[in-house]
């Protein structure tokens, strides 16, 4: 019996989970997939929105401003790299520069601070490849540019450290209540608990729909994009998006806080909720919408494309909260984009509809503060030799293209909710995250990864479940005849 | 700090050559620095044979290889570290490595040789389609799961590159009980070795299908099928082409890029076309003493260029930091590729610094066939070889001597051409 | 009469050649460019050989594979018979480059060898 079960270990479902104990509370957190930050949340663009985006008066515009103001101290407490670089917004039409100022005023309306207006010559200053046709764009210096991952794993472990289970590999498949108590049935077992908070990502509306007469619709909505070198940093220096127009949305190119750049996504609405394959006619279209803000994109420092699926409700807007008929079950559905944001606002929003209903009190022992996995490359060489003294490991590269240690990827693998497959050391070290893409340093991570957790290289994994890498020993199967 | 006449960053079949030519020629002092376990780089796991029929005069595997250059730089007692990354390469030649017995350090040397080799093309580079899911390996990483561990990738495999790792890799696979059902080439003719497709495909009943490439990628967690589609002349899908292949393993052998990223870290300028360094007639680079031979110079098709390469990389690096110059009048030669010749090697020529002979490498473009091979002196056809086969997966070379370029003391530029 | 179609794998031309034979008897050879070319069509089509290259198992070594091969080319058709032997095998670390693995294998009269070194 628990006080509260969490339902995804998405940034939504962490972030909830981390504010969740700062309070007496017996809190767990059942996740479908083999870590945390498994769906939506790995696969975005990695944005903190200013805010000028959304229309007045939604969810979303609340959200996303006061997720902006929280990012910067959340990052610092939980040792995330954030980076506020600023966004563009261009216009490639005199005559649409109308609606590039409608789009400021509403930012102002929302709160957004700052905003301003660049003419093109203003934009070459900070922006030279630029596109050739951009006649303008909406400055918004309070954006940046976050790691997902790490924000998503900086909940998790910080929530971990503060008592808040983990249970992975955990599908839900039944929600229901009973005389006040909420059952949750997994794959594998049945739990209970006063509340439930669904923060199921693109699943939010099947387990909605499970407890509340009021239905929901969630329409995954594809986004590819393409991941560049870091060989290319600095080739844009700020978040560019594009003014929408007729034609669409457009898509954003943007410095990652990790140097990379990133182009995308498509919005293609999907009918299958787990289909995060790229299409080609979407990297197409990334690439070719991605000349309109950039001219000359290094296209042959592509080192890879991904897709992600937006949690898209018909309504359009986050919904957040219990529905009338469910009380104690607790919505964070409709989350997309300005999710990623919003999401240190909605864990402290949820976390304190659940405080007030059910009188939590605060704990007097919780660790506000969470260290990310060290960094060895931020030591001058005299503290670095202290620690490849201390821990020889730190002396042991395994990623070359990123430099990462043995060291470091031990910590992944060590530390609470650690990392259990090479998926999981990649988002926690970025080993294998460069540009030779774990050719290199796979077989060496598996061999890591064996060692640690105590298994046979054949059930080490990419990503959990089936994605095992080997699967039998050489000399031991049937030979060719 | 420590001081070394020379170090050579990489001990593969470059670093090795280099480092024992450099010894002979007088280096005094050598260190090679080596990220692996052993020496001999990617050759360890190349345990198939068919190495050093150039330089041997006998066919061996890669291993046994790699050992002859390991015995030499062993007999020559040349210091070597293992297990030891190099972090940094500055343009002053100051060396700062990593290993877990020494922590991070910093080396002077006087002159530094590149031998870092090269990396494959990873899947995302090519940007195909579909999940992102496990069993998708370059070859060479599946060569090194299979050889050096001992574990099987999978047992039903689809190659997409003909490039000779993914020949070489579809016979292990099958020698080892996997079923190969296809490899895809984009290009229509295959990057690798003719005997390679004979013995690694041909004698196994394995299909090799030109101008066919993966379209779609099928399984969440773990590779279940691949749909391949011919291409046409644009290399681009031909739509109704589609065949879809059930499969758990992927393997992709699409091209070698040079790792240049310490060198450009440095400052080295390197070539768009190659992706290594731009070096004169001494393999020298850009900067100064820093030298480069072997894959991360450009990629080779044989081992045995790649010593032969080194070695000289090695004597003019030995000279260099022995302060050795020849008398240099300033005169330099643009070496320059056209018609159907992509690079050279070197790019610029400064005839005071060649020794007997010059050796020019280069690949062509595409396969030709009766044509000629030419050297032009500026506007003059200098030389004009008969060549009946050029192909893109093999290196070819022209050797000029010092004394060709003594009897033309204006000249300005060499021009190496293929015609018809 | 059985026609056989090979390629030439001499050098990049790749010549497709096409032997015609009356049971073991070449009757005639056509397609090479080269007198190499007509040599190897008679050696692959009355005596293929090749060299076969592999792993073993190796047990109280650094690692339980090493590298081997036969030491000279053995009949294509006893590559399969050569496989099993080898993946039957086990050897004894240390194991040093040259050592006979496998003395006559498969009845072939020629030894698996190592390749590598296991330490």
């Amino acid at each position: 019996m628990y006080d509260i079960i969490i339902l995804g270990a998405g940034v939504i479902g962490c972030a909830v989970a981390r504010e969740l104990s700062k309070y007496n509370a017996k809190v767990l957190v059942l996740e479908k997939n083999e870590d945390v930050c498994s769906g939506t949340s790995k696969a975005n663009s990695g944005i903190v929105h200013s805010g000028y985006d959304a229309h007045n008066g939604t969810l979303k515009a609340r959200f996303n401003l006061e997720g902006n103001r929280m990012m910067g101290d959340v990052c610092d407490e939980l040792d995330v790299p954030f980076d506020r670089i600023g966004s563009l917004t261009i216009c490639t039409d005199e005559k649409n520069i109308p609606n590039l100022e409608a789009l400021k005023e509403r930012g102002e309306k929302n709160g957004v601070e700052g905003l301003t207006i660049l003419s093109r010559e203003e934009l070459l200053k900070v922006e030279p490849h630029i596109g050739d046709e951009v006649v303008a764009a909406l400055y918004a210096p309070t954006a940046g540019v976050i790691c997902p991952f790490k924000l998503t794993i900086a909940f998790a472990e910080n929530a971990a450290v503060n008592g808040v289970e983990f249970r992975f590999d955990s599908e839900v498949k039944k929600v229901y209540c009973d005389h006040d108590l909420w059952h949750v049935v997994t794959n594998d077992e049945e739990y209970t608990a006063a509340a439930v908070v669904n923060a199921a990502g693109v699943y939010a509306d099947v387990l909605h729909n499970m407890v509340s007469s009021k239905k929901l619709h969630i329409t995954p909505r594809r986004g590819d994009y393409i991941l560049l070198d870091r060989a290319v940093q600095g080739f844009v220096n700020h978040t560019i998006f594009q003014l929408p127009t007729k034609l669409g949305k457009g898509v954003l190119v943007t410095p990652t806080v990790h140097g990379n750049t990133i182009v995308g996504p498509t919005a293609v609405d999907m009918d299958d909720k787990e289909c995060t394959a790229t299409f080609a006619d979407g990297i197409d279209s990334v690439i070719e919408k991605s000349a309109l803000s950039v001219k000359n994109l290094p296209i042959r420092q592509v080192i890879t494309s991904f897709a992600g699926l937006r949690a898209h409700e018909d309504g359009g807007d986050f919904i957040l909260g219990e529905p009338d008929d469910a009380p104690g079950f607790f919505d964070c559905a409709g989350i997309e984009s300005p999710g990623l944001t919003a999401s240190p606002a909605i864990g402290v929003y949820i976390a304190d509809l659940i405080r007030k209903k059910y009188s939590l009190s605060e704990k007097a022992d919780f660790i506000a503060q969470r260290k990310d996995i060290l960094n060895p490359s931020t030591l001058s060489l005299e503290e670095r030799n202290e620690l490849i003294k201390r821990e020889p490991a730190y002396g042991n590269i395994i990623c070359r293209c990123e430099s990462v240690t043995e060291g470091e990827i031990l910590d992944a693998i060590r530390r609470p909710v650690g990392a259990r497959s090479l998926d999981g050391v990649k988002r926690r070290t970025r080993a294998g995250m460069g540009r030779c893409q774990a050719g290199f340093c796979s077989p060496k991570v598996m061999e890591i990864l064996r060692r640690e957790l105590s298994i046979d290289l054949t059930e080490v994994t990419k990503s959990g479940g089936s994605s095992t890498i080997v699967n039998a020993r050489t000399k031991d199967g049937d030979t060719h005849e | 700090m420590n001081k070394v006449d020379i170090v050579i960053v990489g001990g593969g079949p470059a670093g090795l050559a280099a480092a024992v030519a450099a010894y002979d020629d007088g280096a005094e002092s050598i260190l090679i620095l080596e990220r692996d376990e052993q020496l001999g780089g990617i050759l360890n796991q190349c345990i198939h044979n068919g190495f050093g029929l150039h330089t041997f005069k006998e066919e061996l595997t890669g291993p046994e290889y790699a050992d002859r250059f390991i015995q030499q730089v062993n007999e020559r007692k040349i210091p070597y570290l293992l297990n030891t990354m190099v972090m940094e390469i500055s343009p002053d030649r100051v060396v700062t490595a990593m290993n877990r017995e020494d922590g991070m350090f910093q080396i002077e040397a006087k002159a530094v040789i590149l031998a870092m080799g090269c990396r494959e093309r990873p899947r995302g580079a090519l940007n195909i389609p579909g999940y992102r899911p496990a069993g998708i390996f370059s070859a060479g990483t599946a060569q090194r799961l299979v050889n050096i561990e001992g574990y099987m990738p999978g047992k039903e495999v689809v190659i997409l590159g003909s490039g000779d790792i993914g020949l070489i890799m579809a016979r292990r696979m099958t020698l080892e009980g996997a079923k190969v059902k296809l490899v895809a080439e984009l290009m229509p003719y295959s990057g690798g070795l003719k005997r390679n497709i004979v013995q690694c495909l041909d004698d196994f009943d394995i299909p090799l299908r030109l101008s066919h490439t993966v379209v779609d990628i099928e399984g969440k967690e773990h590779i279940t099928a691949v749909t391949i589609a011919e291409v046409g002349a644009d290399r681009k899908p031909i739509k109704g082409t589609e065949e879809r292949y059930t499969c758990d393993t992927l393997l992709l052998s699409c091209g070698l890029i040079p790792e240049n990223e310490l060198s450009t870290a440095a400052g080295v300028q390197l070539n768009p076309v190659t992706n290594g360094p731009v070096v004169n007639e001494s393999l020298e680079t850009n900067i100064e003493g820093v030298f480069a031979c072997g894959n991360v110079l450009h990629v080779h098709d044989l081992v045995d260029f790649v010593s032969e390469e080194a070695a000289k990389a090695g004597v003019t690096a030995s000279r260099y930091a022995r302060g050795e110059h020849a008398a240099d009048s300033g005169r330099e030669i643009a070496v320059k590729a056209e018609g159907g010749v992509r690079y050279t090697v070197p790019v610029t020529v400064r005839p005071d610094h060649v020794e007997d002979n010059l050796t020019i490498r280069f690949r062509v473009g595409d396969v030709y066939k009766d044509s000629y091979v030419s050297v032009y002196f500026d506007d003059t056809r200098f030389r004009h070889q008969k060549k009946r086969i050029l192909a893109p997966g093999e290196m070819e070379q022209v050797i000029l001597t010092k004394k060709n370029l003594d009897e033309y003391p204006d000249l300005k530029t060499i021009t190496v051409k293929i015609e018809g | 009469m059985e026609i056989r179609e090979l390629t030439c794998i001499n050098c990049p031309m790749g010549c497709l050649l096409t032997v015609e034979m009356d049971g073991d008897t070449i009757k005639d050879i056509s397609g090479y460019t080269c007198p190499r070319g007509k040599t190897y069509a008679e050696k692959e089509v009355t005596n293929p050989t090749r060299v076969v290259t592999s792993t073993i198992k190796v047990t109280g070594g650094k690692k339980d594979r090493v590298a081997c091969k036969t030491q000279v080319d053995i009949p294509k058709d006893k590559i399969g018979a050569v496989m099993e032997a080898i993946n039957a095998a086990q050897v004894q670390a240390p194991v040093v480059i040259g050592e006979v693995l496998i003395p006559d294998v498969a009845g072939t009269g020629v030894d698996v060898v190592a390749t590598a070194h296991a330490v």
